[in-house]
């Protein structure tokens, strides 16, 4: 139920009450983006029925892999 | 797709399999509350790559298999009224209520849509102006923003045949009735990150600080979830070997900032406010369920003259008697193959409790991902 997936936007609406286009891969869907007002055109969002809850923070996920990275290597890259 | 791979990458996993390994010395119970994880762990076998001693249960995570059976009825008795059209999500039309389900009820004549957004169903009301669309809205608080935006723009276009059946549930509340439960044995909770993007994390801290539970607010992708597994641990780790406090830790960052979305907040608490609701398996928990407040009381659809249900239209008398066992499973006590009739008398196509036929219940994941080879057997 709580599926949401990050997809990026690539036309925000003319009319504010009406949808945005957002990119899944290769699909477009119709988005709103009121509670992203924020948001801009190449911006990723996290998308949950049609509607966009959060504004997808670019450079937290890459810190979340980076630390993750960091803490391999000093084991000495052992798995 | 851009931030899905970089979380699914085997290298890093492995790494944090390794991790798990090292840091766990005791036995601990963790609970995740969202079926998009419950799904994630059982069909990337996370589960069974994990350290003896770390149990994973699943809890109430999916909104549609808590839906209680009253509601379902009342959706049913809605839906056959004349001129309506209920419209939900895909999941809820097998949900078994009484006596039938709104698959059922649509085979009888009953006009039963399923729509992907709060908003279409608006759409659909603006197109069928001689329909009485009716969206019966089930959800977190991920879902609950999206209804309250269907909820605003029908008032803003003075929409007079659209209405909503609120079902909506909040996570924390269900999380309390857990823990207070003679029977709980959770040590740790990996928190739902969709539900934490809309709500944040201040809601969890005095749950954790009450019960003295860590709380790790997770993500979906294979490489967030066993992350979030290792903070937990090894929070509970450092508390049993130094007496560290535990603590609320947010392993979500690229989408969950500490206080939420305000605007979605706002949004829902215009359009809903906290209400009593019942939970399959878990029962009338306090301030746990969302009802539209008094400003929306005409788009309310329980309380719209025309959508009325006698109580000589709903089914009388208790559930049939079923060894399903979903509600000991909803609670995290008992796992899915534990039940006689899992895979048997029980599958997707003719389910027996809700948490198989929701394609997040903790049942379909297992008979998913599970029961061709092992039905479900650790």
């Amino acid at each position: 139920m709580c599926l949401a997936i990050p997809g990026c936007i690539v036309e925000l609406a003319a009319d504010p009450l009406g949808p945005a286009k957002v990119r899944f891969g290769e699909v477009l869907r119709p988005v709103c983006l009121a509670c992203v007002p924020e948001a801009q055109i190449g911006d990723y969002v996290i998308v949950h029925a049609g509607f966009a809850i959060s504004l997808l923070d670019s450079a937290e996920a890459e810190r979340t892999l980076a630390l993750l990275d960091a803490a391999r290597d000093a084991r000495g890259g052992e798995t | 797709m851009k931030f899905l791979a970089e979380f699914r990458d085997p290298e890093r996993v492995r790494h944090c399999v390794a991790e798990l390994r090292r840091v766990t010395t005791r036995r601990w119970t963790v609970m995740e509350i969202c079926g998009g994880q419950t799904h994630a762990i059982v069909r990337h076998g996370l589960d069974q790559l994990l350290p003896p001693g770390i149990k994973l249960v699943h809890g109430p995570g999916c909104p549609v298999c808590v839906t209680p059976i009253e509601e379902i009825d009342q959706a049913i008795a809605v839906s056959l009224l004349p001129g309506v059209a209920l419209c939900s999500f895909g999941d809820m039309l097998r949900v078994p209520g009484t006596s039938s389900d709104l698959l059922q009820a649509r085979a009888a004549g009953a006009d039963v849509r399923v729509v992907y957004s709060p908003l279409d169903a608006v759409e659909l009301a603006i197109q069928e102006p001689d329909r009485d669309v009716v969206f019966f809205a089930v959800g977190f608080e991920t879902t609950a923003p999206a209804s309250a935006a269907a909820i605003e723009r029908a008032t803003q276009l003075g929409l007079r045949n659209f209405s909503v059946l609120s079902s909506h549930v909040r996570v924390p509340p269900a999380m309390e009735a857990i823990l207070t439960s003679d029977e709980c044995e959770i040590d740790g909770f990996l928190a739902a990150g969709h539900v934490c993007s809309v709500m944040g994390s201040a809601e969890y801290q005095p749950l954790c600080e009450r019960y003295q539970v860590p709380i790790v607010i997770t993500g979906f992708e294979p490489l967030d979830i066993l992350q979030g597994l290792l903070a937990c641990v090894e929070q509970l780790e450092a508390r049993a070997a130094t007496g560290a406090p535990v603590r609320v830790e947010n392993q979500y960052t690229r989408a969950v900032r500490e206080s939420g979305n305000v605007h979605a907040q706002s949004l829902v608490s215009r359009v809903f406010r906290e209400a009593p609701r019942n939970w399959r398996g878990l029962g009338n928990i306090e301030g746990s369920g969302l009802e539209l407040r008094e400003d929306y009381a005409q788009l309310d659809a329980k309380r719209r003259p025309a959508l009325e249900v006698r109580t000589a239209d709903l089914p009388h008398g208790k559930e049939l008697a079923s060894p399903c066992i979903a509600g000991r499973v909803l609670r995290g006590l008992a796992r899915p193959a534990d039940c006689p009739c899992f895979a048997s008398e029980c599958t997707p196509e003719s389910p027996l409790g809700a948490p198989m036929v929701s394609s997040e219940g903790a049942c379909a994941a297992y008979f998913q991902h599970r029961a061709r080879s092992s039905h479900g057997a650790e």
